[in-house]
This record gives structure tokens, C-alpha cells and sequence, in this order.
């Protein structure tokens, strides 16, 4: 019950997905854009909701016990209301001018600036990665090297600077993200495989 | 500049200014616009969910439209709520099931399509195809440099035969043509930051400190 049932869910409807998606046939599609396009946003707001429940008690227990920086989770439960409230129904929902404000002032600037940040931290990560010390690392240092300028103005080797660079982006580089990306989806395949076949199974965590 | 933007921006300036003393050191300012950004977020994402998916695509269909079988996946998602408790805890693996089991059974045939074959197809299907297209010196030498580069990488990523010989040799090309992928990767990156950090010093100068104006 707490656990073989779960698994064949997934079982019949894993299969059921997989087989599908070769049956052109009306049914078919309908089910497909019902369940496989509508169920799983609808049950993601739920999880995603869920993580938000967690994240206010964990806060409100912080603020409760005057655990250490307790005052930051009141930050963070001060603004979580600040911006439900500005988006209830009554206020104009996600329209309404608070929660554009929120956004443009205080969600924006945070995220941009904390982006921003990394270009200082990325810095000190290159000097340590680039030092040529082997031919695989002169390798890395160039190609960064050559995509970065060219986004420099050079005058007359301005041109010269972008076709190589074009070239890098163009060839190598996709070879090696195209190694990647296959590597990747025969990793998604066999992961998906193994939790149809119920050999991964540490999704269900303990009983 | 109304009284509200007028806010806004030296709100906005104070918070930019508090993320960037984390280069000092980490400190309550730091903390205060870092903590904000978590509630604000949260709720930015329960909005937007809510209005763009759970409104249009259950809850309009359920009660507007009289679409009854919009009610399953609603049911699904209030019990992925039993986690929150420990003895219902259990409960929740039936809408995560449900959840797990379209998304493998999806990803299985469009993984496979777009990123093994449709990857496999560009790399090898133009080499093949040449002939055919009558393609020039640098073309080929080109889509060689893609073949060589995907196979050679591939082997790198071989792992059922020790990296020795030739196979050892052929997977050295495939490191090579993997750090030039990820150098200009890094490349990017590092253009993206400081085109954010410009962005946001061109914010503090002009819009806040009105320097030029």
C-alpha cells in the first residue's frame, strides 16, 4: 500500500507515456496534452505551495525559539506577506501595481546585483583555473579568452576577432556541447528507465 | 518621477548596495536584502502560479467550464500536502507517483529524439550528406571538426574501457575539444556577469545618484 502501489502508478503510467508517444492516433493526443501537458503544472503549484508552508513554519519556529538571526526569517516572512497580500484577487492579482513595484524595486535589483557579484568571485576562480600550466588549461584559456573579446571593440581586428570566435562557437565548442547534450539525454533515458522499473526508488525517502 | 518610483529607486539603490558589502565580508546588510529576496520570491511564485496555471488550467475548467475530471490532479496536488505531517507522510507518494511516472514516460522518446539522435543526425548526417551538397574546402574540413570533436569526447566519456592505447589517445582529443567547450562557456559567462554588473553601476550613477542629469 505505502509503497507497491506507488510504484506501479509509476510502472503503468511510465510505459503508458513511453508507448504514446508513438500512437498517432486522437485518444491518444487528447490524453497526452490532459495528462502529460494540464496534470503536472497543476500538481507542481501544489509542491511548489508545499515548499512555501515549509519555508513560513521553519521561519515562524526561528522567530518563536529567538534562534540565532531570528530576525532575518522575520525578514523573509515579512516579505513573502507583503507580496501575497499585493497579489490577492481585491488588490488587482499579478497586475497590481504593488507587486510590479516589489518586483521592479526590491526582486530585480536583488537578482541582478547577486548575478553581478559572481563577475568579481569568477575573477579569482580564472586566475586559479587559467594559469597555463598544461595544454588542456592553455586550451580552456584561449577559447574563454578568444569569446570574451569579442565583444571588445579592437578597431581593425575587431573583424578578424569575431569570425574566430565564431568559428570556436561554431565548430569545437558545439562539438564538445553536442558530447554533452548526448551524454545528457542518455543519462535522463536510463534514470527514467530505472525509476519505471523501480530500481531507483529514493524519491519515496523512508517509511 | 512620481513620489512611488522616487522610493522605489533609492529602495532599490540601498538593497543593490547591501548585496555588493558581501565583498567586504558577509554582514547584517548582506543577510537583511538576502533574506527579503527569499520572502519576496516565494510569494512572486506563488502569484504567478497561481494566476498562469492553477486559475486557467484546473480551477476556470473545474468550476467555470463544468470540466469534472480537472478535479484529479487537484486532488493529486492537496495530497502532496500529507508530507507536511508524519503519519500521512506516505500519502504524498501517490500524487509524486502519478507526477514521476508522465514525466519519465515523456522524457523517455523527446530526450532520446532531441538530445541523442537529432545530436547524433547533426554530427554525422552532414559529414555523410557532403556529396551531396557540394559543399566547399571549409565546410568540410568544418563538419569533420564536428565529427572528430562529438566522437572523440564520446570516448572520453567511455567509461567500460580503461583509457589506454588508442582509445586512451582518442579520449586526450576529446578533454581538448571538451576544455575549448567549456572555456567559451566560461567566456560567456563572465561577459554576462559584468555586462549585469555595468548594468547595475549604470543604475546606481544615472537613476539614483542622477550623475549627468
Amino acid at each position: 500500500m505505502k509503497r507497491q502501489i506507488p510504484l506501479t502508478i509509476i510502472f503503468i503510467l511510465g510505459l503508458f507515456m513511453v508507448f504514446q508517444y508513438f500512437v498517432p492516433h486522437e485518444t491518444s493526443e487528447f490524453l497526452y496534452e490532459f495528462i502529460a501537458l494540464d496534470w503536472p503544472p497543476i500538481i507542481g503549484v501544489f509542491a511548489l505551495a508545499l515548499g512555501i508552508i515549509s519555508l513560513v513554519r521553519v521561519s515562524i519556529k526561528r522567530v518563536r525559539t529567538r534562534d540565532e538571526n531570528w530576525q532575518y526569517a522575520l525578514v523573509t516572512l515579512i516579505g513573502l506577506a507583503a507580496m501575497l497580500t499585493a497579489g490577492l484577487p481585491w488588490f488587482g492579482g499579478q497586475t497590481s501595481p504593488v507587486v510590479q513595484w516589489q518586483f521592479d524595486f526590491i526582486m530585480r535589483p536583488i537578482t541582478a546585483t547577486m548575478f553581478s557579484l559572481l563577475a568579481f568571485f569568477i575573477a579569482s576562480a580564472a586566475y586559479r583555473a587559467f594559469r597555463a600550466r598544461s595544454v588542456l588549461a592553455t586550451l580552456l584559456l584561449l577559447s574563454a579568452v578568444i569569446v570574451m573579446i569579442r565583444f571588445f571593440p579592437m578597431g581593425p581586428f575587431t573583424e578578424p576577432a569575431a569570425a574566430t570566435a565564431d568559428w570556436v562557437l561554431n565548430y569545437p565548442n558545439l562539438a564538445a556541447k553536442r558530447a554533452i547534450l548526448i551524454g545528457v539525454g542518455l543519462g535522463i533515458v536510463s534514470t527514467a528507465l530505472k525509476i519505471i522499473l523501480g530500481v531507483e526508488r529514493s524519491y519515496m525517502g523512508r517509511d | 518621477m512620481d513620489f512611488m518610483t522616487s522610493v522605489g529607486v533609492w529602495v532599490a539603490a540601498f538593497l543593490t548596495l547591501s548585496i555588493f558589502s558581501f565583498l567586504y565580508k558577509d554582514n547584517p546588510f548582506y543577510k537583511f536584502a538576502e533574506h527579503l529576496m527569499v520572502g519576496v520570491s516565494a510569494g512572486y511564485w506563488v502569484i504567478l502560479l497561481f494566476y498562469n496555471v492553477l486559475l486557467p488550467d484546473a480551477i476556470d475548467p473545474l468550476f467555470t467550464e463544468g470540466k469534472w475530471y480537472y478535479i484529479i490532479p487537484l486532488i493529486l496536488g492537496l495530497l502532496m500536502w500529507t508530507r507536511l505531517f508524519k503519519k500521512t507522510a506516505w500519502i504524498s507518494r501517490y500524487p509524486l507517483a502519478f507526477y514521476l511516472g508522465i514525466a519519465t514516460g515523456v522524457a523517455i522518446p523527446l530526450e532520446m529524439k532531441a538530445k541523442v539522435i537529432e545530436q547524433l543526425y547533426g554530427s554525422v548526417g552532414l559529414v555523410a550528406q557532403m556529396h551531396e551538397m557540394d559543399a566547399g574546402f571549409g565546410t568540410v574540413i568544418n563538419n569533420v571538426v564536428i565529427l572528430i570533436g562529438v566522437f572523440s569526447s564520446l570516448i572520453y566519456f567511455f567509461f567500460s574501457k580503461e583509457h589506454t592505447g588508442i582509445t586512451g589517445r582518442v579520449s586526450q582529443v576529446g578533454i581538448g575539444v571538451l576544455m575549448i567547450g567549456f572555456g567559451a562557456s566560461f567566456g560567456f559567462t563572465v561577459m554576462a556577469r559584468v555586462s549585469l554588473l555595468i548594468e547595475r553601476v549604470q543604475f546606481l550613477l544615472f537613476e539614483w545618484l542622477k550623475f549627468g542629469a
